[in-house]
């Protein structure tokens, strides 16, 4: 088990919503190799914050987190889920894969280190600016991959603190 | 400068055409999508010869109002499909990417400052 932690500086980790208080789950599966359907799960994600009034800068900055996320299950992996939870402070998105995991995840965190086919080069996607971008956009991430078993991935963005 | 505007002064191919207007703050040329995502600022008019869906999804992603293929690609069935459910323009110019942004440029839309 290998694993990666990223947090930005004065992250503070927000208070777990408990059953009380008021929040929304989402969680949608992701198919290995289905390039038609990715993104369903951050598309949904992104209108349900755009009905919550969420400020745009930051609702772009979760559907980018989470679209990179999904498209890196999509291209390597066999079958994932994308979950996120909505509280009034932050959202938290998780996303778990069955798949051929991370051996070295500071390798993958190098922006233009990729393992991704030429079939999802040629798509635009591949280049090896996924795990960075997302590391750009969150306020909290985190990474915990096997081989041969998958990758789970957690991140988080506060919605104050812009 | 409003997005009409650009397709007429341009003579943009129209593959779909939302019925609000929109405004046009900035651009972007590149065909890698992450770097797309990344760092083209919302607004802006996006120039690329990828064709599929995603790249939609990308556009509603990082509030890009706007595509256009360039050098005559053509979309894919879904790719405008996608753009009519997400209310999307997707465009085309027979030009290459490097003509085009020239054109843009030239209507006074400027690329994102770094």
């Amino acid at each position: 088990m290998t694993n990666y932690h990223y947090s930005k500086e004065n992250y503070r980790e927000p208070p777990i919503a408990d059953a009380d208080e008021d929040h929304i789950s989402l969680s949608f599966p992701i198919e290995g190799g289905d390039f038609t359907h990715a993104g369903y799960g951050s598309s949904e994600i992104k209108r349900t914050l755009k009905k919550l009034a969420a400020d745009p800068k930051i609702v772009r900055r979760i559907a980018i987190a989470a679209y990179e996320a999904e498209i890196n299950v999509v291209a390597h992996a066999y079958k994932g889920r994308i979950s996120a939870v909505i509280s009034s402070d932050a959202i938290r998105v998780f996303i778990e894969d069955q798949g051929p995991g991370i051996p070295d995840i500071e390798q993958a965190m190098q922006p233009g280190f990729s393992t991704a086919s030429p079939k999802v080069r040629e798509m635009g996607f591949g280049a090896g600016l996924g795990l960075p971008n997302i590391r750009d956009n969150v306020d909290f991430l985190h990474i915990e991959s096997e081989v041969s078993i998958g990758t789970i991935l957690q991140f988080c963005i506060l919605f104050r603190n812009e | 400068m409003r997005i009409k505007e650009i397709i007429e002064k341009l003579n943009l191919t129209v593959y779909f055409s939302p019925e609000e207007d929109a405004e046009i703050t900035g651009g972007y040329a590149c065909d890698l999508l992450s770097d797309v995502m990344g760092h083209a600022d919302a607004g802006s008019i996006w120039v690329t010869i990828q064709t599929h869906q995603n790249i939609v999804a990308v556009a509603v992603l990082a509030n890009l109002p706007a595509i256009v293929l360039s050098r005559g690609v053509k979309p894919q069935d879904l790719t405008i499909d996608k753009c009519r459910d997400e209310s999307v323009y997707l465009l085309g110019t027979e030009e290459t990417t490097f003509e085009m942004t020239g054109r843009l440029y030239d209507l006074g839309i400027r690329g994102t400052k770094r």
